[in-house]
């Protein structure tokens, strides 16, 4: 990386700030480059393509004739026992599942994130305190009190929904355009804020890991040279302790984005996640795994797209430590 | 010391206290009534088993009947199971689910944490990539899509390993359960062992001792192991009380009576006590696990014991 830089004219240094440095550091790694490719194709062909319904197949149309058909050229991930197109309906169930997985876990970390380095840097009563929280947190029954939110909020994301259809078909429209945007619209009015809610109780590993991550940075020397130049407790804290500590918070994010996009999945059963005909991965997924042995491409398809996404942001999120640690630069 | 068990003690009782409450009004807020069933039962009978079971009563008075029978040690007796109790039903199924999940576990952390300790070492090399990527494999495929695939071609197609039912006795049963069970933990182990080695390797005092002269086996063993395994021993403690308590998806594909059914049948059926005894169940073990974690932190990191 030194050779960039040899034959520049001498000129007044510029010191290279953490983001900057990290952004060029990203762009030489390969797997991260590539990672970043194959996301960008995932997130293109998923969240813009049914934006254009000519392209691709309606994925909630049966063609019973046509049905448990294997990948051909009119169907190019083959069929389900319903007939419907498996490739629309991967793209319309991948909309659903990157929404959610995004969404869930940049709340969930945030949480996490704040909640453990502050128990992990004060220390004493108020971590007591704070992790005992999250004892009890973890300790109680997760399902029951995702069912009691999903019917709390319910009447107020029916409202959600009608509005955002209404607003989007305007007045006067035909049955058939509303039911439309209807099917369109309704995963996400739905699903968006019962996934914040849950991202909003899903933190406890992260504040954890963080929790003892932050700990063992805190007791480093450096930090203690902070303090000894008059540093403040926040500057220290998210300025020098947590960059630090981001290793291990980078990976866990890419960990958690798995487990819930087939959480989503558990919950359709419970009848509070995506509504037929309407689908998502995890439900495709666990779909084929019902029908494996007869109809491969069933569970293939769905699970590719899937373990390409999380792959992908995997090594995206290994390429982002490797940028983001200052120590990883002089080679 | 003393002062510092005396005091995680008195933490954990708090915990449970607010644990059972907590817990007791969540399940009275479910909809439906554990004795809804598929035949409608009349009105009157219903009314009299309400009655029976004291579930006519205002829930506080519940709430204060049920905490000091619990203080007293009586869990009481299944809703959904006629005449069954509580401590039975726990007791019956908590042993398959905790030798099930030690099982997992031992598995996870002998197979994760020696694959993130060589991912580390060997960072950006083929030896890495291969690692990780077997480990996102595992991460990928979910527990419901490896369970059917290992008990069929294990167990039927090839016939070497029982694909359903348990046995306290006989390792043999033990095996694929477990893997699938701790499939998914050993991942995770390994891509945080990974992260936290990766930290600690780029540390100064790995570069003073380099240039010591110190081997590679060394510095990895010696100096590092102990702060890289930071997140992955943080997450452990939690990941091993969840582990322990069961899972549904594993018990019904491989045909367990362990503790996971019981768990979301309760739920289902609004279930009270059962749901309230696991609940506490698992409230006893997260306690300790963390407990374990935070004195294994103190283990790892000297700097910490002041």
């Amino acid at each position: 990386m030194s050779a960039i830089t040899a034959n520049a004219p001498v000129a007044v240094e510029k010191g290279a700030s953490l983001w900057g440095d990290a952004a060029h550091r990203l762009i030489k790694n390969r797997a991260a480059t590539i990672s970043l490719f194959v996301l960008a194709i995932i997130f293109v062909a998923c969240l813009v393509l049914p934006f254009f319904p000519s392209l691709i197949p309606d994925p909630n149309i049966q063609d019973l004739p046509g049905k448990n058909s294997p990948p051909s050229a009119a169907h190019p991930f083959g069929t389900d026992h319903l007939g419907r197109d498996i490739f629309s309906r991967v793209l319309y169930g991948g909309r659903i599942t990157i929404a959610v997985g995004l969404i869930t876990t940049s709340v969930s970390v945030t949480l996490g994130v704040l909640w453990g380095a502050i128990a992990g840097y004060v220390r004493g009563y108020v971590d007591d305190f704070m992790m005992r929280i999250v004892d009890i947190l973890y300790a109680l029954p997760f399902l029951v009190i995702v069912i009691l939110l999903g019917k709390t909020i319910e009447p107020w994301t029916t409202t959600l929904t009608d509005d955002t259809v209404g607003l989007i078909v305007g007045q006067g429209a035909s049955v058939i355009a509303e039911n439309k945007t209807r099917t369109w619209v309704e995963p996400i009015t739905t699903l968006v804020p019962l996934f914040l809610a849950i991202g909003a109780l899903s933190w406890l590993t992260v504040s954890r890991i963080v929790r003892a991550q932050v700990r063992n940075v805190a007791s480093q020397d450096f930090v203690e040279a902070s303090r000894s130049l008059g540093l403040g407790h926040f500057t220290i804290l998210f300025k020098h302790i947590l960059p630090n500590s981001l290793g291990p918070i980078i990976v866990y994010t890419t960990l958690t984005i798995p487990g819930i996009m087939l959480f989503e999945a558990t919950l359709s059963f419970l009848g509070l996640g995506v509504k037929a005909p309407n689908s998502s991965w995890g439900i495709l997924i666990s779909e084929g795994a019902d029908r494996m042995s007869a109809n491969f491409w069933l569970l293939f398809f769905p699970s590719l797209f899937f373990a390409a996404t999380l792959f992908a942001l995997n090594f995206l999120g290994d390429g982002l430590r490797d940028a983001l640690d200052p120590k990883s630069s002089k080679d | 010391m003393l002062r510092y068990l005396i005091n995680r003690l008195l933490q954990g009782v708090i915990v449970m206290i607010v644990l059972f409450t907590l817990t007791f009004f969540l399940v009275k807020a479910l909809p439906g009534s554990p004795f809804k069933t598929e035949k409608a039962i009349p009105e009157h009978i219903q009314a009299r088993m309400n009655a029976y079971y004291g579930l006519d009563q205002p829930l506080p008075v519940q709430f204060a009947k049920r905490a000091t029978n619990i203080l007293k040690g009586d869990f009481g007796s299944s809703l959904r199971l006629e005449g069954r109790e509580v401590t039975e039903i726990i007791g019956q199924a908590f042993p398959v689910s905790l030798q099930l999940g030690l099982v997992a576990i031992t598995l996870a952390i002998f197979v994760g944490v020696p694959l993130g300790v060589i991912a580390a070492w060997k960072k950006n090399s083929i030896l890495d990539y291969s690692t990780m990527a077997i480990a996102m494999t595992g991460i990928c495929l979910p527990s419901f899509v490896i369970g059917p695939i290992l008990a069929d071609r294990f167990g039927q197609k090839w016939e070497i390993l029982p694909a359903m039912g348990w046995s306290n006795l006989n390792p043999l049963f033990w095996i694929l359960p477990s893997i699938t069970l701790g499939l998914g933990s050993a991942a995770y182990l390994s891509r945080l062992t990974r992260a936290g080695m990766l930290d600690t390797l780029s540390q100064d005092f790995v570069r003073t001792a380099r240039a010591k002269g110190v081997s590679q086996k060394n510095i990895l063993i010696r100096h590092c192991l102990r702060g890289g395994l930071t997140p992955a021993v943080a997450y452990i403690g939690p990941a091993f009380a969840g582990i322990i308590s069961g899972s549904l998806v594993i018990e019904s594909v491989f045909a367990l009576p362990g503790l996971g059914t019981h768990f979301i049948k309760a739920i289902e059926t609004g279930d009270e006590p059962v749901l309230t005894g696991i609940v506490l169940l698992f409230g006893i073990l997260i306690i300790l696990a963390n407990f374990a974690t935070d004195i294994l932190g103190y283990w790892l990191n000297p700097r910490l014991r002041s």
